[in-house]
């Protein structure tokens, strides 16, 4: 499985951003073999309005079963939710760090948005 | 042809409001006084008046019929406003972000949208002496103010109006001041003024539309918007002074006329350079055909 991670970077050891629509790049890294891409979330980022929206759009269209991130927007929520995707909330500093939670079991999926709209 | 003026800014809290209530209140003869500042329209506590009544405004938004569907997701590439996203076949539509450009529903190959009206505020109209004033208030939560300018401009009735725009250069602003015989940008003069009055100045020139200026609050900074005007050849239409009396009037709700009635020849003076500018159209000074 794929698990979609928000950085402001390209490695495994960049920080974790904690927004999910605005962040600069995701993270898809496959739990089966360990290797990751980073994709630019460059529209989300730089658009008006529907951040969360479009970030979410791509994470399910890059075939990510579970997203990790700090904070999601309950829009956002609704269309990870329709495509299937699992959301995890943490405060863990890296991709890295916030992987090894998923691992031992230390998250747990979010039952629903934690923020507003348009909260950063 | 009916003159139709925009008051417009760069910069916030400037005096368009202030402006604008009190050439209306000095215009003479029936007048249409329009809130474009559909976020915070403010001209109501300066010029109130009984309401003549209140409409609902509606932006067409999509409705997606899943048995017509199968889930291809050009709606949600079509859209520039994160309004439809498709996942596993399944368009999801955020009515709230739809700024109702019909987009989607030429996008989709089957037919399979239809558009529905989707309510993003009020226009509600006031009669006051001889101004009917026109008010726009957008819902608190709607991202996009443009549609309801829009419907505001559209309940225009035949005759003069005077604008009030919202702050800023933004489309909001864009679509308030389309369409104007003149548009009035009023500055400060301070560095902020000045800045954000080249920007105002490049939207209207960009839009083809002729300005004049006038300085709010003289006596505050220095002369520098003054000096602009002249290099860049564009009229200054008034001076008004910085003066506590016309602030304290203001936070008071007042109408600075009503308040300090020895600014009235300021107005008719100011009223008679629009009036005479808009009579010499089309103005020689901006350049023809601009950006749309």
């Amino acid at each position: 499985m794929k698990v979609a991670l928000t950085t402001s970077g390209t490695e495994m050891s960049a920080p974790l951003d904690p927004r999910f629509g605005r962040a600069a790049y995701f993270i898809i890294y496959d739990l089966e073999d360990g290797s990751f891409q980073a994709v630019a979330n460059q529209k989300s980022l730089n658009a008006l309005q529907g951040a969360g929206v479009q970030a979410a759009s791509t994470v399910a269209r890059l075939g990510a079963g579970s997203l990790i991130t700090g904070h999601c927007g309950p829009k956002a929520f609704r269309v990870l939710e329709a495509a299937g995707v699992r959301i995890y909330l943490t405060d863990a500093r890296t991709p890295a760090e916030a992987l090894a939670r998923l691992r031992s079991g230390e998250l747990q999926p979010a039952g629903g948005a934690d923020v507003e709209g348009h909260w950063s | 042809m009916s003159l139709r003026i925009a008051v417009a800014s760069g910069k916030g809290g400037t005096g368009k409001t202030t402006v604008a209530a009190n050439l209306a209140r000095v215009f003479g003869s029936p007048v249409q006084l329009v809130d474009c500042d559909v976020e915070e329209p403010n001209l109501g506590f300066f010029i109130g008046g009984a309401s003549l009544g209140c409409e609902t405004v509606t932006v067409p938004t999509p409705v997606v019929e899943p048995s017509l569907c199968d889930g291809c997701g050009l709606c949600a590439e079509a859209c520039q406003f994160g309004a439809i996203a498709v996942t596993r076949s399944r368009p999801l539509v955020f009515p709230e972000l739809c700024h109702g450009c019909g987009g989607c529903s030429r996008a989709c190959p089957r037919g399979a949208i239809r558009e529905a009206g989707h309510r993003i505020g009020v226009v509600e109209s006031f009669a006051s002496g001889s101004v009917l004033r026109l008010e726009g208030r957008l819902d608190v939560g709607r991202p996009a103010a443009p549609p309801l300018v829009r419907a505001v401009k559209q309940r225009i009735r035949p005759g003069p109006a005077i604008l009030d725009a919202p702050p800023g250069t933004s489309c909001p602003v864009v679509a308030t001041v389309r369409g104007s015989d003149l548009v009035v940008l009023v500055s400060e003069p301070t560095a902020f003024g000045l800045h954000d009055l080249g920007l105002a100045v490049q939207m209207v020139r960009s839009l083809g539309l002729g300005c004049g200026v006038v300085v709010n609050r003289v006596g505050l900074g220095d002369a520098r918007v003054q000096r602009y005007c002249e290099t860049e050849g564009l009229p200054l239409l008034a001076e008004i002074p910085d003066d506590r009396r016309v602030a304290e009037a203001y936070s008071r709700g007042e109408l600075m006329l009503d308040a300090v009635p020895g600014y009235r020849a300021l107005f008719e003076g100011l009223l008679a350079r629009i009036r005479e500018l808009c009579a010499r159209r089309p103005f020689a000074s901006v350049p023809a055909g601009g950006a749309a």
